[in-house]
């Protein structure tokens, strides 16, 4: 009986396991799928966010399936887009037909094929024509896609052209594409109606292309290989050092917003532990910086040092921002975490000194 | 007995189905920031967590004269955990209590936080349940707040 009842239990968490069963049940997870892992980003309707817009037209119709399914597969290393590797095959199948929905009609989708250019002078005439825009090495604009939460000085960011999703995603002919028609609703312009003939946007695309062979602009590294804290051992008190953190935070230009117990807020005053304190303090010119970068930074917010006494003296410790910049995928937010890395052991390493 | 339940246990916990994990929980509610602000709280306390604090992001970046809409970080966490955790597991002290970033976007209010288990993994049992725990209980909290 026993053995029957643990079958059974096996066989259910089993069926739990497998690849949705057929195409047809995935596709009608399309929109599921999207609302749990896109639309956060993208808008529900794909109107675009922390995301670029996928709704517009000239986008739809300017590219192929296959450049939605690995897009989806292998995200934008370094550019905010998150590789969905985990999806199967039938769940993503199932997103790019509900990403189909928004554009009804037959899309116009650019052939596979290699084009044969000439990148050398495709590298002169990307400079007076792409770099602007796309960055002098196909780096591409800065910030997320829009969001209307703060300024943008553009209503879409310009694609990073040398990223490696990007080159595995689009084939010379979707690129190709791109620059002969543009993107309307988009400041990507038609470069066939600015007066590029068919054989310089072939070297443009050439160009491009030759990205591939640089090395990788945006590595992403290894979250365990950096620690989860930055910590120092201090030799004052408990009250002395968390003076002495305001002081240095003061010094670096930051303003105290509030110093408190870690457990304020969660148990009455006179139960609190007082060994615990968190100095909480802001940069707003570093903030708003911060929030143009990535407008979910707010996960780093505001800027905190803890001081603990534990069994073997006080410490004082902060999160660790390039460990916690990882989970973000956006290269520009790790080289400003690199900055507040230094600028946390700064004032911790002061306060302790 | 016990052995047999606990062998079970274990066995349906190796074979349940892995959930999708995204290194940032987030979710986007069709509700103005008002009332997502208001059901966030609510359903922060309905998962059995006790709302800390509330920091003002926009109020501080307006007051010195950046434009921006509304933008808050709500910390929260289950007090005896919290202590118990801190305690046992300081290496957690800097990212406690958690917190969820929830910003106005147009007529949309976004939310985002770190997923723990992505944050961290570990090899001590007990921290890495205390982790997953965490993880699905913001799981259901974004999933409440997208009304699924």
């Amino acid at each position: 009986m026993r053995i029957v009842l643990l079958f059974a239990l096996l066989s259910i968490a089993l069926a739990g396991c497998q690849e949705p069963s057929s195409d047809a049940a995935a596709q009608a997870n399309g929109a599921q799928l999207y609302a749990q892992h896109c639309a956060a980003c993208h808008g529900d309707n794909g109107g675009g966010g922390v995301g670029v817009p996928l709704n517009l037209p000239a986008f739809q119709y300017g590219v192929s399936d296959d450049f939605l399914k690995v897009t989806i597969q292998r995200g934008r290393p370094g550019r905010v887009m998150p590789a969905f590797s985990e999806l199967s095959e039938a769940e993503v199948d199932a997103l790019v037909e509900h990403l189909r929905s928004w554009a009804p009609g037959r899309p116009v989708i650019p052939a596979n094929g290699h084009i044969d250019g000439n990148p050398q002078r495709g590298k002169a005439l990307y400079a007076k024509h792409c770099a602007s825009c796309h960055g002098s090495n196909g780096e591409g604009g800065e910030g997320t896609g829009v969001t209307f939460s703060r300024p943008r000085d553009l209503p879409i960011i310009a694609p990073a052209l040398n990223n490696d999703g990007f080159l595995a995603a689009a084939s010379d002919q979707l690129i190709k594409a791109a620059v002969v028609n543009g993107r309307e609703g988009t400041p990507m312009t038609s470069f066939r109606e600015q007066g590029l003939s068919d054989t310089q946007i072939n070297d443009i695309v050439s160009y491009v292309r030759s990205f591939e062979n640089q090395p990788d602009p945006n590595p992403v590294g290894n979250p365990d290989d950096e620690p989860l804290t930055i910590a120092h051992d201090s030799p004052y008190s408990v009250e002395e050092t968390v003076k002495a953190l305001e002081r240095a935070a003061v010094g670096r230009n930051f303003r105290i917003i509030r110093t408190q117990t870690l457990e304020d807020g969660l148990f009455p005053e006179q139960e609190q532990n007082p060994n615990q304190v968190i100095v909480y303090f802001c940069n707003f010119d570093l903030v708003n910086r911060a929030l143009a970068i990535d407008p979910r930074v707010g996960l780093f917010l505001p800027c905190r040092v803890t001081v603990v006494e534990q069994d073997d003296g006080v410490k004082v410790m902060s999160i660790n921002p390039k460990r916690l910049a990882y989970l973000f995928n956006n290269a520009e937010l790790n080289r400003l975490c690199d900055e507040m890395v230094k600028t946390y052991s700064n004032i911790i390493e002061e306060a302790t000194f | 007995m016990m052995k047999r339940a606990t062998l079970l246990f274990s066995l349906l916990l190796l074979l349940a189905p892995l959930q999708a994990a995204d290194r940032l929980q987030m979710a986007r509610t069709p509700q103005n920031f008002p009332e997502a602000m208001l059901q966030l709280q609510e359903v922060i306390k309905q998962h059995g967590y006790t709302v800390s604090r509330v920091q003002r992001v926009d109020i501080g970046l307006t007051t010195f004269g950046y434009q921006t809409d509304k933008y808050r970080v709500v910390f929260y966490g289950k007090p005896e955990q919290v202590r118990r955790i801190t305690d046992e597991y300081p290496q957690l002290i800097p990212y406690l209590p958690l917190k969820i970033a929830i910003f106005a976007e147009a007529e949309d209010t976004l939310l985002v936080a770190s997923n723990p288990t992505q944050l961290l993994q570990t090899d001590q049992p007990e921290l890495n349940q205390v982790l997953k725990t965490w993880s699905a209980d913001l799981l259901s909290i974004m999933e409440t707040m997208r009304g699924e």
